[in-house]
């Protein structure tokens, strides 16, 4: 690979993105089957052959860090890179950066990896990795900072492109978050304390763990929305003052939303109060990019009978509309009273994550590959198709499972009789809850199918290519 | 409470976001930037280009999201004026969530203080054949003990079986009602340093023994001379308990860690402990009460049994 064409013309940087989109389905992969196994041993508590780095304790959290950071962080990586580069018409700032990115990353996955069944964890959700990682995380996220703005700084267009603001948030905000979070005085290699104690501990946490979910899930992810979407339909974005609007409120709003994890905690009343306006006021921004996505492609809607690309972005901005609705409903305090600490709340992470960002991911990756590796097309347009609606019916079945369970989970604890006793002990709603797991499983195992087809369709796609390298478009 | 300076900041923190989300709604909502000429099929672009084809049309905000949007506001702001939120203001209605609870929690003391006024002079005994006290007190059984106990009150490892007559700290009246109230805690002391593996051997030969599990003569032997030095303070030279000290009776096959002779070794080697935590003040006298005359009903056949075998139950720590 070299930095120019052989008429000596720039050339792009594909080759960190064509890892990065490669390893984005590997994780997929290994995160889902570990969601799988997990989903298993919910029915059938057997499954963890007593043995301890097979228990569920030890594998949700490898489950969560797998998929959100191995897979979603992957596709991340993957995505800006590439998008800086063509919406700024110029080479990363700097290969060996990128590259460090990259070896970095999976560093820090295959850590997570061994210590998380290991038992070597904070006990922070979405924050369990030790110091250590922590510290390699940080140190790698800001070299992909550098790598980032140094290309924005690099730009030959005068005007930044509205996916660059959403990455450019994302990744200020990650790195600020995870330090803020992670500040821990260490006592051994592997385990530390916190330095936080107490309600104060729970809400720096939440403000992390919501906002991980705000800036990470949400906004790196409408990053690749405003991208692959006019892309796709070759048509413009739908509104420029829209993109201004629902960026800055978005943002700034999501910032305040964290304390609705906390809801009826010693966390003080106030703050569970702004926590919940704000995740009110929230829904608007939210829908601001659901809207511009499908308003832009408005007018193409005959092309989602052939092109499977564009079958998984409607459908992942319509899992995005609606978390972004449900989101909002269950933090509000009454809703949340009913909902929280049952499977509904599985639910909506879950339609976020698989009807979201997994979909948008899957849409981009299906747009990305052909053309890292010089070709027009996936090896099997029908392989897509099958993709999509396995996935599809995956889903469905996993978010209604769960609503229905959290429902009646959430029913069922309150209950209560004339004399003041509760009508229900914890395990017959947990009784109740078996044929929503075993549905939940079925949805699960449809999911993962869907991501092997999509692996072999990619092995076939890129066998016997060779990667190109893409001259640098000079700006119109 | 927070000081009246963080007060303010949060104050003006939460106005200024929000007054400037409203701001740019305004800014935005308003015509501004490229006009498609009149009659114009498509609308206007903004004139940046990227990559090729990546443009933008200067379409307005949709309406319906703009109302979405200011009603949220709206809505916001009517919610922080009647409820806590903006700083130490405590919103019009005064509620909180502490309040709200304590409310709840008063109501359903005041039904069950009704309901049971009666309870607190009637016998375990009599209580127990009032079938609706009783299904409260299965309710509170199931929410409450459930848990260790299991939802027959039959036990776990561990955890003592409460439905046969056989007591670790007796099974008299005011003897489970003490246990539940007051709760227990039951100390088996680590004497592997003590007895060494030989002695280990023995005694947990000897103690298996009791109950017709086989094991080699001689160690039975020899553990019958340590059970009597190191044992028989606690377990009683019988070896059949002591109710006062929670010490178990060995000589039934009843086990609360297992009766096998690995399992005995390791907990003479290595001890046990154990905990009832007290729940007077978590349910208080009432509940406390229900549940006794409860766990009671449990073992009121077998006792029944047990009195006309043993004649009164003098024998074992089934007595009180």
């Amino acid at each position: 690979m070299s930095d120019t064409t052989t008429t000596g013309r720039a050339t792009y940087n594909d080759r960190v993105v064509r890892q990065f989109a490669i390893m984005t389905v590997v994780w997929g992969i290994v995160g889902m089957a570990v969601g799988v196994l997990i989903a298993a041993q919910l029915l059938w508590p057997a499954l963890n052959f007593d043995l301890p780095f097979l228990t569920y304790s030890r594998l949700r959290p490898l489950h969560t860090n797998a998929v959100i950071f191995a897979f979603g962080g992957s596709a991340l990586f993957a995505t800006s890179y590439y998008i800086v580069q063509r919406t700024c018409h110029a080479r990363l700032f700097s290969d060996r950066l990128a590259a460090f990115t990259f070896w970095g990353w999976q560093v820090v996955i295959v850590a997570a990896a061994i210590t998380l069944p290991l038992g070597i964890t904070q006990s922070k959700e979405y924050a369990e990795l030790e110091w250590p990682i922590d510290l390699l995380i940080a140190v790698v996220w800001v070299a992909y900072a550098v790598v980032f703005f140094g290309t924005i700084v690099k730009r030959q267009v005068k005007h930044i492109y509205v996916a660059n603001w959403f990455f450019a948030a994302y990744i200020i905000t990650i790195a600020v978050l995870h330090i803020v979070n992670n500040i821990a005085i260490p006592v051994s290699p592997t385990k530390s304390y916190v330095v936080y104690a107490g309600v104060v501990d729970a809400m720096v946490q939440w403000w992390y763990g919501h906002n991980a979910v705000g800036f990470f899930l949400t906004a790196g992810f409408l990053g690749m929305m405003y991208y692959f979407v006019p892309k796709q339909v070759g048509r413009p974005v739908y509104s420029y003052r829209l993109s201004i609007v629902h960026f800055w409120a978005l943002i700034s709003i999501y910032m305040w939303a964290g304390p609705h994890h906390l809801h009826y905690t010693s966390l003080p009343d106030w703050a569970q109060s702004l926590g919940m306006v704000f995740s009110l006021i929230l829904l608007a921004p939210s829908w601001g990019g659901m809207l511009n996505g499908f308003m832009t492609m408005s007018g193409s809607w005959h092309k989602l009978r052939t092109d499977p690309i564009l079958k998984f972005l409607v459908v992942s901005l319509s899992f995005y509309g609606m978390s972004t609705f449900e989101g909002p409903m269950m933090s509000i305090k009454t809703v949340n009273a009913l909902s929280h600490y049952t499977d509904w709340t599985i639910g909506h992470v879950h339609s976020g994550a698989l009807g979201w960002v997994a979909f948008i991911s899957i849409a981009s990756l299906y747009a990305l590959i052909p053309k890292l590796f010089g070709k027009t097309q996936m090896w099997s347009v029908r392989l897509m198709d099958a993709h999509f609606w396995i996935a599809t019916i995956g889903i469905v079945l996993y978010v209604t499972s769960m609503w229905i369970a959290g429902v009646m989970q959430g029913l069922m604890w309150r209950a209560m009789n004339d004399d003041g006793t509760l009508t229900y002990t914890f395990v017959e709603s947990l009784k109740a809850t078996y044929p929503y797991y075993a549905v939940r499983l079925a949805g699960g195992v449809l999911f993962l199918a869907g991501m092997v087809i999509m692996a072999y369709n990619v092995m076939r796609t890129v066998r016997e290519t060779k990667p190109v390298d893409v001259a640098v478009l000079a700006p119109a | 409470m927070m000081s009246e300076r963080v007060s303010l900041f949060i104050i003006a923190f939460t106005v200024i976001n929000v007054l400037a989300c409203v701001w740019l709604l305004w800014w935005t909502a308003k015509s501004r930037g490229p006009q498609a000429p009149e009659g114009s099929a498509e609308p206007a672009r903004v004139g940046h280009v990227w990559d090729g084809d990546l443009e933008e049309y200067n379409n307005p905000l949709p309406r319906w999201w703009l109302w979405l949007f200011v009603i949220t506001v709206i809505f916001g702001a009517a919610y922080l004026y009647v409820f806590p939120g903006l700083g130490n203001f405590a919103g019009s209605k005064q509620w909180s969530s502490v309040g709200a609870y304590e409310a709840q929690a008063r109501e359903r003391e005041a039904r069950l203080e009704q309901q049971f006024a009666g309870i607190h002079s009637v016998s375990l005994a009599e209580l127990s054949k009032d079938p609706a006290a009783m299904s409260t007190a299965r309710n509170l059984f199931g929410a409450n003990c459930s848990t260790c106990h299991g939802s027959d009150a039959r036990g776990a490892q561990g955890f003592p079986n409460l439905a046969d007559n056989d007591w670790l700290w007796g099974g008299a009246e005011s003897t489970i009602y003490e246990s539940i109230a007051n709760g227990r805690r039951s100390a088996m002391p680590a004497l592997g340093t003590v007895l060494g593996r030989e002695g280990l051997n023995e005694v947990a030969s000897y103690v298996v023994s009791l109950s017709g599990v086989q094991a080699p003569a001689d160690w039975i032997a020899a553990g019958k001379e340590r059970f009597a030095t190191l044992c028989a303070a606690c377990h009683g030279a019988d070896a059949k308990g002591n109710a006062v000290l929670g010490a178990p009776n060995l000589t039934d096959s009843i086990w609360l860690f297992g009766g096998d002779f690995a399992t005995v070794r390791t907990t003479i080697e290595n001890g046990r402990n154990s905990t009832m935590p007290a729940h007077a003040s978590l349910l208080g006298d009432t509940r406390v009460k229900l549940l006794a005359a409860y766990v009671y009903s449990l073992s009121a056949q077998e006792r029944v049994a047990d009195e006309t075998t043993v004649h009164g139950g003098t024998g074992g720590d089934a007595s009180p």
